[in-house]
């Protein structure tokens, strides 16, 4: 049996392996996508020591960090659910069943699905969900960016630069983005913005050639050849119940990183915390970590 | 026999680091084309393969999309 069992390993799940085992705790670390969003974040300013680095460049920094201690990590698995049984808590993935005295839970958050027509019949055909990765493929081609926050207006600036026509659709009508990127945006001859306007359906044959979008029972279609869905995330909590969440999801944590559930801790994007920062998800991996540590000493 | 591989990849495609990574680890060749920088070969690749997202990977004509380490494992008799 393992002293904790850590769930995902981004900014937060790795800093907590890697205090974890400098307590030398035997534990085992299960992820699916090693470091996280942090891989499909360009570039990062904002986190200190590095007034500019690549998404990727610091995830390998985390990555070589991590690879220091003998950590068991497991970085091709799928957590399917974890529950509690007695005193101790088991782990069931796409491959195997495990155990442990203490969860530290930092599985992060996953893009939101627009859940309409075409979406996955489309996904690699033309429907993206990755800038950072898929922009540049649509050099010369008319696009169009759905959502309103800093990822939409940030994948629409991205591709104003290249593509040969960016259509943003906000439904909301009132960009959530900063001030001084929206400002960037209206102001490009390339960029069309429809505020209001839901998409209801993809279409293509082969590849996306088009959306339908709507608004006040009024119809529109438009001839596109890629769709860059960028409207918010979720927290990766479903694989957990019985553990109090918030109406989004969110792992409820105070500041020792607990939970609702003795012996469960949390840290990140998962949780409750107001600011879902890189820098932030780190520092709580350290307590939530620290936290099972004290947990599993005291018992 | 070795087989002939090919992966389209874009520069900043954090999937295709890992691809590439991951052939190399492994000590297999390939060649790799930056469809971001070079259209003809993006037109190539969603001619071929039907996908216009990276990477996507063409081992003999095998197409495999993203970065899927069990399909590859298999493809390339590493299991």
């Amino acid at each position: 049996m393992y002293d904790s069992i850590i769930i995902g390993a981004g900014p937060a799940g790795i800093t907590a392996s890697i205090y974890a085992a400098r307590k030398s705790m035997n534990i085992l670390v299960l992820s699916h996508d090693l470091g996280g969003q942090t891989n499909w974040t360009a570039t990062v300013e904002n986190y200190t020591g590095f007034q500019l680095i690549k998404g990727i460049d610091l995830v390998e920094k985390f990555k070589a960090h991590l690879k220091q201690f003998n950590a068991g990590v497991k970085d091709n698995e799928t957590v399917l659910s974890a529950w509690k049984t007695g005193e101790t808590f088991k782990v069931k993935t796409d491959k195997g069943e495990y155990e442990a005295k203490t969860l530290v839970i930092a599985s992060g958050r996953v893009h939101r699905k627009l859940g309409i027509k075409g979406e996955d019949e489309f996904i690699g055909k033309g429907v993206a969900y990755c800038a950072t990765c898929d922009v540049p493929l649509f050099s010369g081609a008319v696009v169009a960016v759905i959502g309103g926050g800093n990822s939409a207006l940030d994948a629409s600036l991205q591709l104003e630069k290249i593509a040969k026509q960016v259509y943003v659709i906000d439904e909301t009508a009132g960009f959530k983005a900063d001030p001084i990127l929206v400002e960037k945006l209206l102001g490009s001859p390339r960029v069309k913005v429809f505020r209001g306007d839901k998409v209801v359906e993809i279409m293509g044959d082969k590849f996306v050639n088009g959306i339908r979008l709507e608004q006040n029972g009024k119809i529109e279609e438009l001839e596109v050849e890629g769709v860059f869905v960028e409207i918010g995330s979720a927290p990766s909590s479903g694989f957990i119940k019985d553990i109090a969440k918030n109406v989004s999801g969110e792992i409820y944590v105070n500041c020792r990183c607990e939970t609702s559930v003795p012996g469960i801790f949390a840290a990140g994007d998962v949780t409750d915390i107001p600011a879902k920062q890189i820098i932030v998800a780190c520092g709580e991996g350290a307590k939530a970590a620290l936290s099972a540590y004290s947990y599993v000493n005291n018992k | 026999m070795p087989k002939n591989i090919k992966i389209y990849t874009t520069s900043e495609c954090v999937y295709c680091s890992m691809l590439k990574s991951y052939l190399n680890d492994k000590h297999i060749e390939f060649t790799s084309v930056d469809v971001g920088a070079d259209r003809q070969a993006f037109l190539e690749m969603r001619e071929k393969t039907g996908m216009m997202s990276v990477p996507v990977i063409d081992i003999d004509g095998k197409i495999i999309a993203g970065f899927d380490k069990e399909a590859l494992a298999k493809e390339l008799g590493l299991q």
